[in-house]
């Protein structure tokens, strides 16, 4: 017995106190180069959006009609759009409205869905039935419409946008929750926490949950990037944020029709959106193995 | 025998297929003594788990009586089950499933105890008087469960369910998981708590070996029914149902001197849906007459010796 516990003690790594959950995640997060790198993006990009006001070298909405279409250059960093409006400077402050939006209505969408996902996982049966239907529902019409729809409803306007952008995200949430608690249920522990009185609330946050939620964090990295292209869409249509408050994607969408002549307009709000896109998978990714401790080294 | 902690009365589980009603405890009576511990033995799906698992509440029993200190424990409110609960475990066959594998150990001995009520202050001690109790050691407290092997894990699983100082624990294939050296560690284990809490198990098992090793008494169960209990040491001196027979014969022995002869087995395990009235070991009993397709009852042939098989005295011990 004492040489089979020294051999197993050799590869058990001893802990002297207990972490705190948060510090651990981040300590193990730390070590993941790749995913620091796009938590560091996504830290400037935020800095710079709240501070744009005070940093932007020209006004968001100042026109210059002699320097339209300007290429990007030393003065103009960006360079300028139709309108002789600095794309540096819009960018900055458009993102606000994009960063935002997309983080506000991913994150309500996914708490919605995760409230919803696991009652249902969890009791099943009828609920699972009814409430699957109506998921089903809303996950025929495609995101972009619902979304059209309902602002076409509530008004233009940025909370009316979230609201907008956060319903179309809740089927996605729901389904993959779902199907992620349906895989932990029958598990041993959620008996063993039963046998020990363990009420449903708990039973759901402390048990169920820390076990299925990793495919929800990796969606939400992948939906905000999508939900800042579906706000560009929505503001294309002159439903989403209102010009001149400058914002990524309707950048993006008036750039479109001079694209030939001058690509730089494109190039820079599609940049933008890639990059926060491309940073926050990377978090992402580290964000999932940070959180689950088989992972970890 | 000791004074009764739990009582069994002619206790059922179904559970609904679509072929039918799946007979997986089927009128089992049975009773335990403080202090004592009931090996439950049978092959593979004969219900010797639903049957630790329906009388500490986690299924709801069909039919039938479960007495707890002569209290009818049969179906109780929410808030009484809740009572029930603390008195009444489980330890699970895999260790592995058993422990959320987000906890880490502390965490997961010091929840029933948190849930139980117990004051902050008083949490940490009991915690590590646990830890103690079970033999985990006190630099793997904040270990994950991933990172320990499975005697350990198994640790964890006992102190969570002797947490609340139980009175009756029921043991699910406890050892069958982990590897035969350390088998014995945890039955020894297990022993010891018994020895010093007066706590009460059932052992549900297929491997009689282990429970030749741990149990006062045994129930031998054959597709949800009850074929023989009686104690260990007549069990195993004089079998007298068929199945008991086939079922020690196949005890691997290490003595080439005296070979035993054994029982193989015919037939195939009639279906536990449905099934027919009369001995459901008939199709591969060796012993089977027409007499055997008529109900069997479980009676008594010696002291404290029940079997139910019509021809129990012709067969003999």
């Amino acid at each position: 017995m004492a040489n089979h516990g020294a051999a197993a003690a050799a590869d058990v790594k001893v802990r002297k106190k207990k972490e705190g959950q948060f510090s651990l995640v981040m300590k193990r997060l730390s070590k993941n180069k790749v995913a620091m790198a796009g938590l560091v993006i996504i830290l400037i990009l935020f800095l710079a959006a709240i501070l744009a006001p005070y940093i932007i070298p020209y006004g968001y909405d100042a026109m210059n009609m002699a320097e339209r279409f300007a290429s990007p250059s030393l003065k103009h960093l960006c360079g300028t759009d139709e309108m002789g409006r600095d794309i540096f400077s819009r960018l900055l402050y458009g993102g606000r409205a994009s960063l935002s939006l997309g983080f506000l209505a991913t994150i309500i969408s996914t708490l919605v869905g995760m409230f919803i996902g696991s009652l249902v996982g969890y009791f099943g049966g009828v609920v699972d039935t009814v409430v699957m239907r109506f998921v089903d529902i809303l996950q025929a019409i495609p995101g972009i419409l619902l979304a059209i729809a309902i602002s076409a409803c509530l008004g233009s306007g940025f909370v009316n946008t979230i609201i907008a952008l956060s319903i179309g995200g809740v089927p996605m949430t729901v389904r993959l929750l779902r199907g992620s608690i349906m895989g932990v249920r029958k598990m041993e522990y959620l008996e063993a926490a039963q046998t020990i009185n363990c009420s449903v609330p708990r039973l759901i946050i402390k048990h169920i949950l820390p076990n299925s939620i990793s495919p929800i964090i990796v969606s939400v990295t992948m939906g905000i990037g999508n939900t800042i292209l579906m706000a560009a869409s929505l503001s294309y249509i002159g439903l989403g944020v209102q010009p001149p408050t400058p914002e990524w994607g309707a950048m993006l969408s008036a750039a479109r029709t001079y694209m030939r002549d001058y690509p730089h307009m494109v190039l820079f709000p599609g940049l933008a959106i890639a990059i926060v896109v491309l940073s926050l998978n990377m978090l992402g990714d580290g964000l999932r193995d940070a959180l689950d401790p088989k992972l970890k080294q | 025998m000791a004074k009764t902690l739990i009582e069994v009365k002619h206790l059922k589980k179904y559970f609904p297929t679509p072929k039918g009603m799946l007979h997986a405890v089927d009128d089992v009576t049975f009773s335990i003594g403080e202090g004592q511990t009931m090996g439950v033995v049978g092959e593979s799906g004969c219900g010797k788990s639903t049957l630790g698992r329906t009388l500490i509440h986690l299924y709801e029993s069909t039919d039938g009586q479960i007495l707890f200190k002569g209290k009818d424990i049969t179906h109780v409110g929410k808030r009484k089950l809740h009572e029930l609960r603390k008195e009444m475990q489980i330890i699970f066959q895999d260790p592995f499933a058993s422990l959320n594998p987000r906890m880490t150990v502390q965490e997961t001995i010091m929840e029933p105890l948190e849930l139980a009520g117990y004051h902050k202050s008083k949490l940490m001690d009991k915690t590590e008087e646990i830890m103690d109790m079970v033999g985990i050691d006190e630099r793997l407290r904040h270990s994950y469960p991933h990172e320990l092997d499975g005697g350990r894990r198994q640790r964890v699983g006992i102190g969570r369910a002797l947490a609340l100082d139980p009175a009756f624990v029921v043991c699910d294939e406890p050892v069958s998981a982990l590897d035969v050296s350390i088998q014995a560690q945890v039955l020894n284990l297990l022993q010891d708590l018994q020895a010093k809490s007066g706590v009460t198990y059932m052992f549900v098992t297929h491997d009689l070996s282990v429970v030749k090793h741990i149990s006062d008494y045994i129930c031998v169960m054959y597709l949800g029914q009850l074929v023989e209990t009686t104690t260990s040491r007549e069990l195993f001196a004089h079998p007298v149902h068929p199945y008991t027979k086939a079922l020690l014969s196949a005890i691997p022995s290490v003595d080439i001197h005296h070979k035993r002869e054994r029982i193989l087995l015919q037939g195939e395990i009639v279906s536990p849906v449905e099934p027919k009235p009369g001995c459901r070991f008939a199709a591969r009993c060796p012993y089977a007459t027409k007499q055997c397709q008529e109900p069997q009852q479980l009676r008594e042939i010696g002291k404290e010796h029940f079997v139910s098989c019509c021809r129990a005295e012709e067969i003999g011990g």
